[in-house]
């Protein structure tokens, strides 16, 4: 019986661990359902990007505000989590505050976890207010709507109460140590909440240790239901923002992938000494390889990652020029349509044995139109703003190859324009022998 | 109003067995259209005048298929490029300059993967170290006192990350240069690229160039300079829109530093 809690605490930890290792699982999974890509180059530079834009955070600060305020919560999260490593000791083995023999350390220690939480506390408030009250543009267009709105405060609620958890618990935790309470060791230093531990001045040891045990626990179980949450929400980006800024672009920006397949092809149509019949014999095996994208598979893992990785800022969509004047092309919907997608066809296959099952669906058209996809510019306005490294325009541009190449579905204009080149080699219809007119008039 | 301009053919190099030290892609736009081969011809003004040693392709340039590509043509793209490729590595071409930063972007990134690696380098790039080896020397004050601003190419700045050559250029004509709020890494796009220039834009309020020259209406400019043929035209367009074509010019960087020296 006295190792009842002890046991409940390990029950809820592997649990709560067991269902995010799960979820963890589904995640990798899906995200294999993408095509490889080869991402062995420049590995330095791929360090550097990942310590700079993900743990630095430096293309969060570009914008001050939202910068600032998220690099408190930031450093705020990662590190309060120390203190959960003691919590779960604690839990495991019946032990309270096991740290406290770091004495001066440790009355540092949650101390600055203390300010910390408050600080969080402010900045979350701000945030919500962003999202709420000054309706800051970008939080608000349509593809906000429903769900990513609500998720969106919901992390913030979350926060929130976490926070006034851990320090409830430290300011009943405080009384208790005042009051010489058994098994309450005198240590920490409660800068902030010795001004809350005055509400409990009133109450009896006994109902002390009934508060402290209570904010103990749902702040525990509170962490361990967020750690789970992440894999529905926006949030997962706090995980995935270093794999993605690892793996994202290294190549300048201007520069979009030569597709092979088309390569080999093109070789074999310029190459007057290839015999047209060997080509036939040799078809590769199964289907021949689809030209761009028009669902999830298509498109490569990393642009899947991306996806996953999205944290629906909308700092792309604010600065793309297509977007700001009125178009319905919005690059942060293009990733949250991919994530959609793909969580659909993760959801196909986990109800169908592990096989993808055709749902007559797909990314384009019932996600993503064509009228977005001419919209874009391709001025990689949305790649510079991303503070994690994500590509939009990738993903455009490889549906605009599955439109042009596999369905002849450009725009009328473009089709003209392509014709002109096949046919005089510039996209006007001029002759090629007047190129060097210009010098004479 | 035309002085003769000296311009030598890759064909003619070869014939008298000689190398160019650059290659001038001319490119498409340059080439037909009316307004841009205005900066090929103020571009060549100042090679002629460095006395730079260059060639063009002439008949034998063909488009880079980059305008393909963006519109999701890689077919065509790569059919464009192995044939330009072809050409080029048979000329033994080393080095390009080109005032279109499209053509700079594909022949610098896009075509190694297909087998043409060359030093390519856009031409305001080109022109400031023209003027750092003291080959181009400015002596004119044309622009003195006027105001400037300029208008980063998407495909100069943010997909290759050149910032500062075409400012220092512009520097050397002793204008006055002012930025818009919105410049380099966050300039907005004047709207022209991923094949934008060549259909009419989805539904939408406004028209980028509007909105785009509005940003450069801000400064209060005498002149709007740029380094991409399309954007020339957008820009150009959308100073129309504001009725403000007897106030405001766009012109080149190219054509600024020729109108200088
Ligand atoms: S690249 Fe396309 S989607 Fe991205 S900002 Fe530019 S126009 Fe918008
Ligand atoms: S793609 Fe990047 S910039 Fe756009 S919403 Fe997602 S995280 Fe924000």
């Amino acid at each position: 019986m006295h190792y009842l809690p002890n046991i409940i605490f390990a029950l809820a930890l592997v649990v709560g661990v067991g269902f995010f290792v799960r979820n963890i699982k589904k995640l990798t999974r899906n995200i294999k359902l993408g095509k490889a890509v080869d991402v062995s180059n420049d590995k330095s530079t791929r360090l550097k990007n990942m310590t700079r834009i993900a743990l630095g955070q430096s293309k969060m600060v570009v914008r001050p505000v939202a910068g600032f305020l998220h690099v408190i919560v930031y450093v705020g999260f990662i590190i309060i989590n120390i203190e959960v490593l003691e919590i779960i000791i604690d839990g495991l083995f019946g032990t309270h505050r096991i740290f406290a023999f770091m004495g001066g350390f440790y009355d540092f220690l949650i101390g600055s976890f203390e300010i910390l939480a408050f600080l969080v506390i402010v900045a979350v408030v701000i945030f919500w207010l962003r999202r709420n009250v000054i309706r800051i543009q970008r939080f608000l267009k349509p593809e906000m709507k429903g769900w990513p709105k609500k998720d969106g405060n919901l992390i913030l609620y979350i926060e929130l109460v976490l926070m006034f958890l851990f320090l409830t618990m430290n300011a009943v935790d405080l009384q208790l140590q005042e009051l010489g309470a058994a098994h309450y060791v005198k240590a920490g230093a409660y800068p902030i909440s010795q001004f809350i531990a005055p509400l409990f001045d009133s109450v009896g040891e006994s109902t002390l240790v009934i508060f402290e045990r209570t904010a103990w626990w749902l702040h525990i179980l509170g962490i361990l239901f967020f750690l789970n949450y992440l894999y529905y929400s926006k949030h997962l980006h706090i995980l995935l923002a270093f794999p993605n800024t690892y793996y994202g672009r290294v190549n300048p920006q201007g520069e979009f992938s030569n597709l092979d397949a088309v390569t080999k092809e093109v070789k074999l149509m310029m190459d007057p000494s290839a015999d047209p019949f060997a080509a036939t014999t040799e078809e590769p095996e199964g289907e021949p390889e689809k030209f761009g994208a028009s669902d999830v598979m298509d498109l490569n893992w990393v642009q899947l990652l991306n996806a996953y990785t999205c944290t629906e800022c909308g700092r792309c969509t604010s600065e793309c020029p297509a977007n700001q004047t009125g178009k319905k092309l919005s690059p942060r919907k293009i990733m949250m349509d991919t994530r959609d997608r793909l969580e659909e066809v993760g959801a196909n296959i986990d109800a169908n044995n592990g096989e993808f099952v055709p749902d007559g669906k797909q990314l384009l058209d019932d996600y993503i139109t064509k009228e977005e996809l001419w919209a874009c510019t391709t001025c990689n306005a949305c790649v510079q703003a991303c503070p994690v490294s994500i590509d939009p325009l990738s993903i455009i541009v490889e549906m605009r190859r599955y439109l042009v190449m596999e369905q002849s579905a450009a725009p009328m204009e473009l089709n003209n324009m392509m014709s002109n080149i096949e046919n005089n080699g510039a996209p006007w219809p001029y002759n090629q022998m007047d190129r060097l007119n210009w010098v004479n008039e | 109003m035309s002085e003769q301009l000296k311009v030598k053919t890759m064909e003619q190099f070869m014939a008298e067995g000689k190398q160019p030290e650059i290659l001038f892609w001319v490119g498409s736009a340059g080439s037909y259209d009316d307004r841009a081969k205005k900066i090929s011809r103020a571009f060549v003004k100042l090679l002629n005048k460095a006395n730079v040693d260059f060639a063009v392709l002439g008949p034998e340039e063909s488009s880079t298929g980059d305008v393909a590509k963006r519109a999701g043509n890689e077919f065509l793209f790569q059919m464009q490029a192995m044939m330009n490729i072809e050409l080029l590595n048979g000329y033994e071409i080393k080095r390009i300059v080109t005032c279109d930063p499209h053509s700079f972007n594909t022949l610098k990134n896009e075509y190694p993967g297909l087998g043409g690696k060359y030093d390519v380098i856009h031409h305001t790039q080109y022109l400031k170290e023209l003027l750092d080896s003291g080959r181009l020397v400015v002596e004119g004050s044309e622009y003195k006192g006027k105001r400037i601003t300029f208008h980063d190419p998407c495909y100069l700045g943010r997909a290759n990350n050149v910032y500062e050559a075409p400012r220092e250029v512009l520097k050397k004509t002793n204008a006055d240069l002012v930025e818009m709020k919105r410049h380099k890494q966050t300039a907005l796009c004047c709207g022209a690229g991923g094949a934008q220039m060549f259909k009419e834009p989805e539904k939408g309020d406004m028209d980028i160039n509007i909105l785009r020259t509005k940003d450069a209406l801000e400064t209060k400019p005498n002149i709007i300079a740029t380094g991409c043929p399309y954007c020339n035209t957008m820009m150009t367009d959308g100073i129309k829109a504001h009725e403000k074509e007897d106030t405001v010019t766009v012109l080149d960087v190219a054509e600024l530093l020729a109108n200088s020296l």
